[in-house]
């Protein structure tokens, strides 16, 4: 479904991604983890055409979009939930998702839908976008995101910041999309999080993949976690439920 | 009483014209962040190619529409090949708008010659209303409605509709707004054009009254800017509130004390900077 193959990135002189190559198949959650500052945002804005590639290629759906505009890579169903929400302050809950809005797809997720499945942001319809808390902006960006009907969705840090119940409605929303069929990258810090609703991890270190795993072996290689993840050896392991 | 009303309608007009050349100049500097000194310079061509138009057909709604057009199609062209090529450069934008007003200009010189003229007025807009002392002429009150119902129809779209929110959306973060599937690039030529027509259309508006002449353009230009700057740049509502307040002490400065017009129209800006950076409804 997407393929990345050595993937070059920069930010003016300075050389950031230095040869990503992973792939995430078809209706997978693929979970990208690694300390802050190795590049995973970097990542997500080269897919999404944010921060094109200089060198590399990203494939999606058989189509080399590594130059294009980011507008088109939405149309062709590639949707970012971006680190730290960028929900637009101006706009009403509403009008956020109406500008996002891709009914070039005929299923899919609609202002109906999620309102349905978030009542919240349904009680917060006429509300701006600067008058919502963390966890409403994190529904919202993620709701924004849905309508477009994406086929492949991005998520980078989607608990970032949120308190544990909140935490674990994203959860249940990742599992929900994935049973409905889409496919998912998931950029974490929080690699217990992730290991419990990815199918398979990527581990990042100074802008390249160092470690590819399903989510049960990276959680049991205690090298892997405490080095590259930050996670203290004595975190005893989640209730891992690879791919439910 | 009957000075005072008069005065008050007077800045009213100047106030119209002013809105309708500060919106667009507004509104392009809100999307793009671009300070387009060739502004006055839109205004200038749209009452030449009225007035060109006019003289050859007689149709004063032929002339309006071929400013607009012939306007909003440079604006159009100027944003795409030219000043979307310095994106990310606010000092090289500007100096290239410069060059395109002093483009201008002297074209504008070439083709039509330096003399000053007037467009004429709609017949059906010939004389003044009379009400006890005061005297006012049916054409001003006439681009004072226009004015109105333009700032209506441009707060509708803003805030009414999916384009408005389009725009509102590339002006809160247009990274993020490409990122949603927005074509912030050609949503930015479009603006630049509207504004350009826009104030095209202020000069259709105001060539009975001021006409054109050589150096109009850069009579206007920093009124406009005033009303920009007070309103807080970007802001649609500035521009509406700006224009009125500069039209406003334009008009009693000018009428009251005429040998300090410019200190009575820099004053209160210099004094809302101080007080706001922003503007009056800028945004940080
Ligand atoms: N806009 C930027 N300009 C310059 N350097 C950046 C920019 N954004 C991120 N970086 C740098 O790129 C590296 C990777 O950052 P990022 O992709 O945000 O990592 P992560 O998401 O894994 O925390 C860091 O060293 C960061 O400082
Ligand atoms: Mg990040």
């Amino acid at each position: 479904m997407l393929q990345i193959t050595d993937l070059h990135t920069y930010y003016g002189e300075s050389h950031v991604l230095q040869g990503v190559t992973l792939a995430a198949a078809r209706g997978t959650v693929t979970a990208v983890l690694g300390r802050n500052g190795v590049g995973k945002t970097t990542l997500c804005r080269s897919i999404a055409g944010l921060t094109p590639a200089r060198a590399g290629a990203v494939v999606f759906d058989g189509n080399d979009i590594t130059r294009t505009p980011p507008y088109r890579i939405h149309d062709l169903g590639i949707s970012l939930v971006p680190q730290g929400r960028r929900i637009f302050p101006s706009l009403t809950v509403q009008e956020n998702m109406a500008i996002a809005v891709n009914t070039t797809r005929s299923q899919g997720w609609d202002l109906q839908k999620v309102f349905a499945v978030f009542p919240r942001l349904a009680e917060r319809r006429q509300n701006r976008g600067n008058e919502l808390s963390g966890g409403e902006q994190q529904m919202l960006a993620i709701a924004r995101a849905l309508v477009a009907r994406p086929t492949f969705l991005i998520l980078d840090e989607p608990t970032e910041g949120l308190s544990p119940m909140l935490v674990a409605e994203v959860a249940g929303v990742i599992r929900r999309l994935k049973d409905e069929g889409t496919s998912i990258l998931l950029a974490e810090q929080n690699a217990a999080f992730a290991v419990k609703v990815a199918d398979y991890v990527h581990v990042m270190s100074k802008g390249v993949v160092v470690h590819s795993t399903d989510p049960v072996a990276l959680w049991q290689n205690e090298e892997v976690k405490t080095q590259l993840l930050g996670v203290p050896a004595a975190v005893s392991p989640p209730n891992t439920r690879p791919g439910t | 009483m009957t000075y005072l009303i008069t005065q008050t309608l007077n800045g009213l007009f100047s106030a119209a014209l002013l809105f309708l050349i500060a919106s667009g100049l507004t509104l392009a500097f809100g999307v793009m962040k671009i300070v387009n000194i060739a502004h006055g310079s839109f205004y200038m061509l749209g009452v030449y190619i009225a007035y060109t138009v006019i003289l050859r057909t007689q149709s004063l709604l032929l002339g309006a529409a071929a400013a607009i057009v012939v306007v909003s199609a440079l604006g159009f062209v100027m944003q795409r090949f030219f000043l979307r090529r310095f994106g990310n450069d606010p000092l090289a934008q500007m100096m290239m708008t410069m060059g395109f007003a002093l483009l201008f200009r002297d074209a504008t010189l070439m083709i039509w010659g330096g003399d000053p003229f007037t467009l004429q007025y709609p017949g059906w807009l010939r004389g003044s209303m009379e009400a006890g002392d005061v005297v006012f002429p049916y054409y001003r009150l006439f681009v004072i409605v226009v004015a109105a119902l333009v700032g209506v129809a441009l707060w509708a779209i803003n805030e009414k509709t999916l384009l408005g929110a389009r725009l509102r959306a590339t002006v809160d973060d247009p990274e993020m707004a490409s990122a949603m599937g927005i074509n912030v690039t050609l949503l930015s030529g479009l603006v630049f054009a509207a504004g350009a027509g826009l104030a095209a259309f202020g000069g259709v508006m105001g060539g009975p009254i001021l006409g054109g002449y050589a150096g109009l353009d850069f009579d206007l230009l920093p009124l406009a800017f005033v009303v920009v700057i007070v309103g807080g740049m970007g802001s649609l509502k500035g521009a509406f509130v700006g224009s009125l307040v500069v039209g406003m002490i334009d008009n009693y400065g000018k009428a009251l004390v005429p040998e300090l017009s410019y200190f009575t129209l820099f004053a209160p800006m210099i004094l809302v900077l101080a007080l706001k950076p922003t503007g009056l409804y800028g945004r940080a």
